[in-house]
């Protein structure tokens, strides 16, 4: 705004003929859109005018504020039934007014008003949502393992590049977040512990405290945790914007399945990786016991190692990689399905990564559950 | 009202265009043209600071823009619209959350209504009156376009910097937002400056255009485009123009 800007102003008068709207001044969004209240009450006055005439030789700059404030004016007048007259207003005013009313208002404007629902009624919904989530849940499964049936007899169409790529993001890039958690874990476990069994003068059994539970479960428990927040969101985010692009529609038109050439690679990858990650969150995880063994509990390397031996079975160790194996399969599926159910659209991507996080972990809990009854059963 | 002086524009070491040397006037509908790769929308983004000259500078006004601070550059940008090649309409928004956002943003003396009104307005202006409450997800993409537009007038700019009008539009909807264009120049004066390699819209709106060689990496040409078409001393802009024996273009 110039110092030397005025004030708009609008002046409303009768005349033989009807109104006449006398305009001036500068009209700028920053000072707000003039009231037409008055031009207002004269149309809707019991001797309405018979049109409306505009004096705009006062008028300075002006913009959009001048253009809503006719447009106002139009609106009031057309309601009335009262003609205008434009030809007193400037050139590129009318040129602009005319643009605005070139095209008729779309008739069937929406709105987002939220229709109540009967309680009834949302529980069917929810239901029948629900069913369609599980079957597509299947559905997938059922052609992943399809593809799966094709790659094993090598009639899959992927590449193989990006398969290396996938098993280089899920395996080594992984070791870092993997290796910190795990010692963390196996410190944390020892210490818990230590708490207790010093009561019994029995603190050497850290070893077999820390080496069992994160060999059986909480190795694969928290590796799965960890990479359903790395390579699962990552998953749903990469395919959820290559929906945005109408990457997956071009595979699909092209002839190649999105499955076997987006899924395949990913889900393979992190099969392949998660129980090598599950052994090496092992190895950490002991040695992170040991520093609490060592360093608070007045152990030696060699007896700390040798009671974690004595501990650990190979069913434990077996049972650790079956799990971890399984909780990789559900973090790449979840995500992939999840980035292929994505809208189209960055908020849809972000909502797909957020519920595949969601997705993957509670299937690996309850697939954890699963796992400790059977063992129980099995008496493993 | 923008200098570009001896502008290159690179990736790092990797030469895009070298020399650039031209001035926009006020009023003028400027284009830039040349084929594709040629760095066109590359200098449009350099025009509105999504990119930094590798050497030389650009002014607005009396301003020098590639020197200027953060807040003076903001306030230059104020002034400035822009259309990306797509819309680039926030997805999470409405229509009138889309074009209002910037107004809530620069003008807080609006109250809601008032806001929402210059929203129709700006939407009507682009013949999408009544779609105020549609997600841009539900519209098509030359509707897209068309919003992109209404919410890069919101501000009532005084430069309206556009990449690739016509791209994704059909012909009809192509002429008449280069019929907008034009009402937008005349009717408040605007400034726009147009990346295109349309010549059907170059010829009908271009006041003035300078043609960017992806060969020499350097502006080649500058002039009123039917000018050049005719009376180009340089033979390549004379083929462009003439749709002569350059591979025919596909908006990328």
């Amino acid at each position: 705004m110039s110092i030397s800007s005025r004030r708009p102003s609008i002046e409303v008068r009768r005349d033989s003929d009807g109104l006449v709207v006398t305009l001036g001044g500068d009209w700028d969004i920053h000072s707000g859109i003039a009231s037409i209240a008055e031009v207002e009450s004269q149309l809707t006055a019991a001797a309405a005018p018979s049109r409306i005439a505009y004096v705009a030789d006062e008028i300075g700059s002006w913009d959009s504020a001048l253009l809503t404030m006719l447009l106002r004016i139009a609106e009031a007048a057309k309601a009335q039934e009262v003609p205008e007259d434009r030809a007193g207003l400037p050139e590129g005013v009318r040129g602009m007014l005319e643009l605005a009313e070139a095209v008729p208002e779309k008739g069937d404007i929406k709105t987002h008003e939220k229709k109540h629902v009967l309680f009834v009624t949302q529980v069917g919904l929810t239901t029948i949502d629900v069913t369609h989530s599980l079957t597509g849940m299947l559905d997938f499964v059922g052609e992943v393992t399809i593809a799966l049936g094709k790659w094993v007899t090598g009639r899959a169409s992927y590449r193989k590049a990006d398969l290396w790529l996938a098993v280089q993001q899920a395996g080594v890039e992984a070791m870092p977040i993997v290796a910190l958690v795990s010692f963390l874990m196996g410190v944390i476990l020892a210490f818990v512990g230590a708490i207790q069994l010093q009561q019994f003068g029995a603190a050497i059994y850290v070893a077999d405290l820390v080496g069992i539970a994160m060999v059986r479960d909480v190795s694969a428990l928290m590796t799965g945790i960890v990479m359903a927040g790395r390579s699962g969101a990552a998953y749903a985010a990469e395919i959820g914007s290559m929906q945005v692009n109408e990457e997956v529609d071009a595979l699909t038109t092209s002839g190649v399945s999105p499955i076997e050439f987006l899924v395949l690679p990913r889900v393979i990858a992190l099969v392949c990786m998660m129980p090598l990650l599950t052994i090496y969150s092992d190895f950490v995880s002991i040695l992170g016991g040991m520093f609490v063994g060592v360093t608070m509990l007045d152990q030696s390397f060699a007896a700390y190692a040798l009671q974690t031996e004595g501990a650990v079975t190979l069913t434990h160790v077996i049972g650790g990689l079956v799990k971890g194996t399984t909780y990789g399969a559900i973090v790449a599926m979840a995500g992939c399905l999840r980035g292929l159910q994505s809208g189209r659209s960055s908020l849809a991507v972000g909502a797909a990564a957020t519920s595949a996080v969601v997705t993957a972990i509670v299937l690996i809990i309850a697939a954890a559950g699963i796992f400790s009854v059977l063992s129980y059963v099995l008496g493993i | 009202m923008i200098a570009v002086r001896n502008v290159t524009m690179a990736y790092g070491d990797f030469v895009l265009m070298r020399d650039l040397d031209f001035e926009i006037n006020k009023g003028e509908v400027f284009v830039i043209m040349g084929g594709s790769g040629c760095g066109k929308s590359t200098l449009l983004r350099h025009l509105i600071g999504l990119k930094e000259p590798a050497a030389g500078e650009i002014h607005f006004g009396d301003v020098n823009f590639t020197t200027a601070d953060q807040r003076a550059r903001d306030s230059i940008l104020r002034r400035v619209g822009v259309l990306f090649q797509s819309g680039a309409l926030y997805s999470s928004l409405t229509l009138a959350e889309n074009i209002g956002l910037p107004l809530e943003e620069f003008v807080p003396e609006l109250s809601k209504v008032e806001v929402r009104e210059l929203a129709s307005l700006k939407l009507a202006l682009v013949g999408l009156a009544g779609f105020e409450d549609f997600y841009p997800s539900e519209i098509s993409g030359g509707m897209r376009k068309r919003a992109g537009l209404a919410r890069a007038l919101a501000l009532d700019p005084e430069i309206l910097c556009i990449d690739e009008p016509s791209a994704g539009l059909d012909p009809i909807s192509s002429k008449l937002l280069d019929e907008l264009i034009l009402e937008l120049r005349d009717s408040l004066g605007t400034t726009v400056v147009i990346v295109t390699h349309e010549l059907a819209s170059i010829f009908d709106i271009a006041t003035t255009s300078v043609f960017l060689d992806v060969t020499s990496r350097t502006m080649t040409a500058m002039g009123p485009p039917k000018d050049l078409r005719d009376h180009s001393p340089d033979p390549a802009v004379r083929e462009f123009l003439n749709r002569g024996v350059l591979p025919p273009e596909v908006s990328a």
